[in-house]
């Protein structure tokens, strides 16, 4: 049993009276602990194949194991219970609340859990530490800059203890230095605490952090290799 | 699932980065709120005011009155024929065992001298029985006795508006006043009962033994005429069965044949009076129903609101969805919030309607009062807007599809 199982799913979307094969037959699998990247032009299936891996949508058809249960077949309130307990989102552009302290966003995902709020300020700020913001847990994301608040938001993926941290373009909207920076600290996690890091980018030096690439091309597979890292 | 207090404390930073548009939503629900309970309380103090003056003209009342007569083939109304007397009323009091207390009634209009002073009033011949009829007090002296009445004694008993109008400070008990130039000696003075559901004042009255007004003040057109009788029925459940006694009984005692009509009437003064509260109260609902429309386009005004608070917040939906909220806790948010603008927006129409029933019985001087169960009803009645009207918008931010709500920009 692989940890994400995904076989011959495809992805169709209706747009009037034409139909988009958004995804057609891609069968992948991922083990726990792997660092993999996803690349592909524009309009190749990338971004809906990472959609469906964080249960944000569902496939048209073929099947989505996570830790050997059908995805498929779970209710949005199933679903959701699996974004909280198992996936960290990370998006290219940060997705925090705004008006909201750092530390609030953080604990948005507990807060969901149901944990008391004392322990879930003790955990945020744990996870705010591991990103290295502790002394910024009372700003709000204006007050922050760009590769701050994604660190924000790395922490909040961090701070349910998923197993899964997914990861759209992190870096699309940050300098080149604090790129590297965020994809230092995505080594470290997938390293150091064995979180399975997936992460869909366009940038060859970027998908360079990554151990595996797969190449997206017009909704289906081109190419699936793995790398040294460098 | 997200806890209640943490849930509240999401709306309540929602409402309060929107300040203007949270109190103009609110005002709604104020004015809502602060209508039903000032209507409420205008409404209760009228028919409060109605329920004073009924108990003021006397409990479980019955009126006897003549039947009408017919002059040409016109029937010219009850009251208009003199068919009863003294002793209808005596057998009345004697023979209707549901009947407490009896008063025969003989009045009419006569001016009384006092010293220089004189005033046209109305003169009631009566018995020691109208007392108890109607309930009615002495604020000096005795009442006549039924040594007055068989004697047919120069008595009388002055209401307060006589006593105001001929005596000014002094004490009447004792002196003498003419009454159509006749001398009476006044032996009590009755207490102020104030204005009839009708506005009559009931204080300008004398009442004098009803032999004394039929022999001396009025005469009569056959022995021992008088005009209607009052009657006080044991209890309120007595009373039908009084009116058909006394029906009976005067069919019998005026000799009435089966397939004749009676030649009286029996009135039932008391339901008639609580046909008039019961219409104040009527009133009053209406009043209220009319006052909780408001409220109800307030409920609008924050369903409104509160969808467009959710197109505006679809991208904050899309991250709460993401990192794990259920569709019940975004539910929950937004009626959180919608209920949290009712129940501040009940809370201070709660003060408003207090201060503009205040304001009304100040300036425009009507009765008001202010029931706590108005206000308990008023303030759940905008929980209740809240909730319904806030259901919806919640229920359409659920049903989200998190991934259209997370690109929506």
């Amino acid at each position: 049993m692989s940890f994400i199982e995904v076989r011959e799913i495809s992805k169709v979307y209706r747009l009037g009276d034409i139909s988009v094969n958004a995804l057609s037959s891609v069968s992948v699998t991922i083990e726990k602990g792997e660092f993999a990247s996803i690349m592909g032009p524009s309009g190749s299936g990338k971004s809906t194949f990472m959609n469906i891996l964080g249960c944000l949508d569902i496939p048209s058809g073929g099947t989505y194991r996570l830790e050997g249960m059908d995805v498929g077949n779970l209710g949005r309130d199933e679903l959701a219970a699996i974004r909280n307990k198992k996936i960290g989102f990370v998006f290219q552009g940060f997705n925090l609340l705004s008006r909201t302290s750092a530390l609030e966003n953080v604990e948005l995902p507990l807060l969901y859990d149901g944990m008391p709020g004392g322990e879930r300020r003790k955990r945020a700020i744990a996870a705010l530490r591991s990103v290295g913001l502790e002394e910024r847990a009372d700003h709000h994301p204006n007050q922050l800059s760009g590769g701050q608040q994604q660190r924000v938001a790395i922490a909040r993926a961090l701070v349910n203890d998923a197993p899964i941290i997914l990861a759209d373009e992190p870096t699309g909207n940050l300098d080149t230095k604090t790129s590297a920076e965020i994809m230092e600290l995505f080594t470290k996690l997938n390293v150091e605490s064995n979180i399975t890091v997936i992460l869909v980018t366009h940038e060859a030096e970027i998908a360079a952090y990554s151990r595996r690439i797969i190449k997206f091309l017009d909704g289906r597979i081109l190419s699936d290799e793995r790398t040294d890292r460098l | 699932m997200i806890n209640v207090a943490s849930a509240l404390r999401i709306s309540i930073r929602a409402l309060r980065v929107n300040k203007m548009r949270s109190a103009l939503t609110m005002l709604g629900i104020i004015i809502g709120v602060g209508a039903v309970i000032a209507m409420l309380a205008v409404g209760t103090g009228a028919s409060e005011k109605i329920a004073q003056q009924i108990s003021s003209i006397g409990s479980n009342l019955l009126m006897v009155l003549p039947g009408a007569t017919t002059a040409g083939g016109v029937r010219m109304g009850a009251g208009t024929q003199s068919t009863l007397t003294l002793g209808d009323a005596e057998s009345i009091q004697r023979e209707c065992p549901a009947v407490s207390d009896v008063a025969p009634i003989l009045s009419g209009i006569a001016q009384v001298v006092y010293g220089n002073l004189n005033w046209s009033t109305g003169i009631t011949g009566t018995t020691p029985g109208m007392m108890a009829v109607r309930d009615w007090k002495l604020s000096a002296g005795r009442p006549f006795t039924e040594q007055d009445v068989k004697s047919a004694t120069k008595v009388c008993l002055l209401g307060q508006t006589v006593v105001d109008n001929l005596f000014g400070g002094l004490d009447p008990v004792n002196q003498i006043v003419r009454i159509k130039k006749i001398p009476f000696t006044v032996v009590g003075v009755l207490e102020s009962k104030g204005q009839t559901p009708t506005g009559q004042d009931q204080d300008d009255t004398i009442y004098v033994p009803v032999t004394t007004a039929q022999k001396k003040l009025f005469g009569t057109a056959f022995p021992g005429m008088i005009r209607l009788i009052m009657v006080k029925a044991k209890s309120t459940e007595d009373l039908t069965a009084a009116e058909k006694q006394i029906t009976e009984l005067l069919r019998q005692r005026h000799r009435i044949g089966q397939k004749q009509e009676n030649d009286f009437t029996v009135r039932n003064l008391t339901q008639m009076m609580q046909a008039a509260e019961q219409s104040s109260k009527v009133m009053t609902l209406l009043l209220g129903a009319i006052a909780s429309v408001s409220l109800v386009v307030g409920g609008i005004g924050i369903m409104n609101i509160m969808l467009v608070s959710v197109t505006e917040r679809t991208r904050e939906i899309g991250i709460r969805m993401a990192v794990g909220a259920k569709s019940w806790d975004i539910r929950m948010q937004f009626i959180i919030e919608a209920v949290t603008l009712s129940f501040i927006g009940g809370i201070i129409g709660i003060i408003t309607g207090i201060s503009a029933s205040a304001l009304l019985s100040m300036l425009a001087g009507w009765p008001t009062i202010i029931s706590p169960l108005s206000i308990l009803l008023a303030f759940c009645f905008a929980g209740m807007v809240g909730l319904s009207f806030g259901f919806y918008p919640a229920y359409k931010a659920s049903l989200l599809n998190p991934i259209d709500a997370l690109r929506y920009e």
